[in-house]
């Protein structure tokens, strides 16, 4: 057991991890930040996906150990002052889910694509996301929920 | 009366029965034995195992009481009760909405209660696309009594002409006297005493004012936010996490478990009962090493069949055969002008629910609760019943949103699992199953082989149809052409792996057999596909969908090009209409097919929630276009060969084509459910589409097993 600092949606967060401990145990079930998901646990399916670093992550692939140290957002940490991130809210205006399970992990993982692609094509969306599993076939609404998101007006605050 | 129309017996039979219950406890068998002393105990205890299987309950009174179903609060807050649960299709939303239009308030001030055995009424499950045609009416009339009830109410307080009343925005109106109350001030909180009324005056489509438009998803919010706990999400108070020993394959019995090693790990409780063993750990690491650390024997079982020799062992396993369709005499196949056959098979296919399995269960005072993902909480009641040998009053089953089920989650492995590792605890245990326990423990969409013969005249019309499904199901497996002469069968056989619902059931397989031998039999008597269809079709809701899916696809003087084809396939069951256009682009060299795009023309009668029903529709295209292409379970020697997503492949991103959605909306129609019929067309569209693109006729789903057409073409 190691003790380690966890930066979790810009609050530390000391804890005592084994070396085997995934992050996405360490988030769920120590943290109570229960909205990351365990979909396969071997980084198929893009639902424990967080920003480490700033960039998209599995957390089930991810030791905790690895994580200490760097700045970590999941998707609790993507509202702010209770207003919601430009994704999140374009998710909700094309109704880009079903059942909602993949939703965390598909908000994040558009959150890392369009902060290194401010206006993706339709091949970018595709290329970046194919690691994202969504059973219910919502695809087509997730492709429209990003490119909204991605349009200059929509960016910054959301109002 | 308010009673629903119950389901025959013989659906929940055949169409939902799921072979095989995980554990037997050993605290069953010596309560048993106590009663019953020793050798009867295993002829007595198999058929009522099996009862419990299949789900058949006695019937079941529906209450009448309107407190049961609906309540208003002071505030004017509607609550509603209901046994249906949500599991992302949408119904949360649907059924509110369905309350709203008749209470007269917005979606808003409704709030569901769903899916818990405590509080909500008795109900046999979510499936079947039931939930339309049948609670959004039951909730509507409650709505309806509730609106009756308060107008009375407000008549009786103001003595006022009960005729002049009016209710709207929440709120009973007096025209006369320009007074008014709100449901709140009505009720005061206190229950409406009345009798949900069956034939309580629901407001019809054609009026509709909440309901037949698109309403945001209820909470869709707490979705994007993370906020919503699913069950693998639930946490209590002292909450250790379970993890139970899995036999090595199918059929093994546990002879012996070595649990020293684990036992030793701080924190750690080991169960062991009957063929059951499992750990509890505060935190998921300390369980699974817990587990890896017992030291387990067992016994298993040799030479049990494989996808090599699947097809064969259902063929050579049949039960008796059922006649599901007749009429006429088949014997004139055997003159007709035009005689085709073919077979068509299906493979074991996963639902692979992103949330697999997953309960909390907590015990106080002797009683249980539990909240589970299921699709069926008072069914899983009475597993936890029967699994701990206490009356159903002492188990309660909470169903919060769920991750998605596809008809994959009937059963209550992971409730019992996480009841009995809680109740040895003495603590509340959560069990999540693992991916690969997702696969390889729950159950599956059924294998199946179709044997198709069928007559036409020289002019295309049909004149004989002989259909036999082993194994994959009855749904659908009737043909809805006009075919003076039928003989259409089911051959139930006893699965070799553990099978049972699926979105759609074999609706899907029926429609692909069905289907692509059609286009078979239009090629025998140089027909196009869609007039062949026309020909021979005189239910006009279907025509009517047929003819809505090719013109929006352009079907009519389509034009073909080298290495590009269309196929097109039509259907309906549960109340829905359905047709499927899809174009593919074949590389004969590459022998790659690539998906230009995808039409499908759907009716279900009244629509409820227009943006939610095309959801739902897009969905079950995309989810189809897995099973139709590349989804297989591979299996043998009784293990699951490809138990992860890295082997099983999924409906990704790339995978999917443009695709519209025509949608009829029949406001003279009473809704039926939409949540499973649209999945039924893309498979023998795509075929159908193969067929013409490359001459390749393909006969088995998946598709293209290998992602590419197959290298030697089975004969055309």
């Amino acid at each position: 057991m190691a003790s380690v600092t966890l930066l979790v949606n810009r609050k530390k967060h000391q804890v005592e991890v084994s070396s085997e401990e995934t992050l996405l145990s360490v988030l769920r079930d120590r943290l109570d930040l229960t909205g990351t998901k365990y979909g396969c646990g071997e980084g198929q399916c893009g639902a424990c996906t967080v920003l480490l670093d700033g960039k998209a992550t599995r957390s089930c692939r991810t030791s905790a150990a690895e994580a200490a140290g760097k700045p970590i957002t999941t998707i609790e940490g993507l509202e702010t002052d209770g207003r919601l991130h430009p994704v999140q809210e374009a998710f909700l205006e094309a109704e880009a889910f079903q059942c909602g399970y993949c939703t965390p992990g598909m908000i994040v993982s558009a959150v890392a694509l369009l902060a290194s692609h401010a206006n993706p094509t339709d091949e970018e969306i595709v290329g970046e996301m194919t690691g994202n599993v969504c059973r219910c076939g919502t695809y087509p609404r997730i492709l429209q929920a990003v490119k909204k998101a991605a349009r200059p007006a929509r960016r910054g605050p959301a109002k | 009366m308010s009673r629903l129309p119950s389901l025959p017996d013989e659906f929940e039979r055949l169409e939902h029965e799921i072979v095989g219950r995980l554990h037997r406890f050993d605290v069953d068998r010596r309560a048993l034995l106590k009663i019953l002393g020793g050798g009867v105990l295993i002829c007595l205890a198999a058929p009522a195992a099996s009862a419990q299987e299949s789900g058949r309950s006695q019937e079941r009174e529906i209450p009448q009481e309107l407190g049961a179903w609906l309540h208003v609060d002071r505030d004017g807050l509607v609550t509603v009760f209901t046994g249906k649960v949500e599991v992302g299709q949408n119904i949360r939303t649907s059924l509110a909405q369905a309350v709203a239009e008749e209470l007269r308030v917005p979606v808003a001030s409704v709030r569901m209660i769903m899916g818990d055995t405590d509080r909500t009424p008795w109900d046999m499950g979510t499936f079947g696309s039931r939930t339309t045609p049948t609670m959004a009416p039951q909730l509507a009339a409650a709505a309806v009594t509730a609106r009756e009830a308060l107008m009375d109410r407000a008549a009786q307080r103001w003595k006022a002409d009960r005729s002049k009343l009016s209710a709207g925005d929440g709120r009973v109106r007096d025209t006369a006297s320009g007074r008014s109350a709100s449901y709140g001030e009505l009720t005061r909180g206190e229950d409406l005493a009345a009798t949900v009324s069956a034939e309580a005056a629901r407001t019809p489509a054609s009026s509709w004012k909440v309901a037949g438009k698109a309403a945001p998803k209820v909470d869709g919010r707490d979705f994007v936010t993370g906020r919503h706990r699913y069950s693998s999400d639930w946490s209590l108070p002292g909450l250790l996490h379970g993890k139970v020993l899995r036999p090595p394959s199918f059929q093994a019995t546990l002879v012996s478990v070595d649990s020293t090693a684990a036992e030793k790990i701080p924190g750690v409780r080991v169960v062991r009962d009957g063929d059951f063993a499992g750990v509890a750990a505060p935190d998921v690491t300390t369980a699974e090493r817990a587990l890896a650390a017992l030291s387990p024997q067992w016994r298993e079982v040799a030479g049990q069949p494989s996808n090599a020799n699947l097809f064969e062992y259902l063929r050579t396993k049949a039960g008796p055969a059922e006649e599901r369709q007749g009429g006429g005499s088949i014997e004139t196949l055997a003159s007709a002008d035009v005689k085709t056959e073919a077979t068509y098979s299906v493979e074991y296919i996963a639902h692979a629910p992103l949330e697999p399995r997953a309960a909390a269960a907590e015990w106080k005072d002797g009683k249980v609760t539990v909240w589970t993902g299921t699709q069926r909480p008072f069914a899983v009641r009475e597993e936890l019943a029967r699994a701990f040998r206490i009356p159903v009053e002492k188990a309660r089953v909470l169903v919060p949103d769920t991750g998605s089920a596809y008809g994959g989650k009937h059963t209550g492995d992971a409730a019992v699992e996480a009841a009995r590792l809680s109740r040895a605890a003495g603590r509340p245990v959560k069990v999540v199953w693992t991916r690969e326990e997702e696969f390889t423990w729950a159950y599956l969409r059924p294998a199946g082989v179709i044997d198709v013969r069928a007559g036409a005249a020289r002019d295309g019309a049909l004149v004989a149809w002989e259909f036999h499904n082993y194994n994959s199901g009855p749904a659908a497996i009737g043909t809805p052409y006009a075919v003076p002469n039928r003989s259409v069968r089911f051959h139930p056989v006893e699965s070799p792996l553990r099978q049972g619902s699926y979105r759609g059931l074999a609706a899907t397989a029926n429609h692909f057999a069905r289907e692509s031998h059609m286009d078979e039999i239009a090629k025998a008597v140089g027909m196009d596909p869609l007039e062949f269809r026309r020909k021979n079709l005189t239910d006009p809701r279907l025509r009517a969908v047929l003819d809505a899916a090719a013109e929006r696809f352009g079907w009519p003087g389509r034009k073909t090009s080298e290495g590009r084809g269309s196929g097109i396939a039509c259907g309906v069951e549960k109340g829905g209409y359905v047709a499927t256009c899809a174009e593919v682009e074949v590389d004969r060299s590459r022998r790659s097919v690539r998906i230009v795009r995808v039409v499908e023309a759907f009716e279900c009668g009244a629509v409820v929630n227009p943006d939610g029903l095309r959801n739902q529709v897009e969905g079950a295209i995309v989810q189809g276009l897995g099973g139709a292409l590349f989804e297989a379970i591979r299996f043998g020697n009784g293990r699951i060969e490809n138990p992860h997503f890295a082997e099983y492949r999924l409906p990704r991103f790339p995978d999917v084509p443009p695709i519209e959605v025509v949608i009829l909306d029949r406001r003279d129609l009473a809704s039926a459910g939409a949540g499973e019929t649209p999945i039924v067309g893309i498979a023998p569209a795509l075929g159908n589409a193969i067929f013409e693109a490359s001459g390749v006729r393909l006969r088995r789903l998946p598709l293209l097993p290998e992602g590419v057409l197959p290298a030697a073409p089975a004969a055309g």
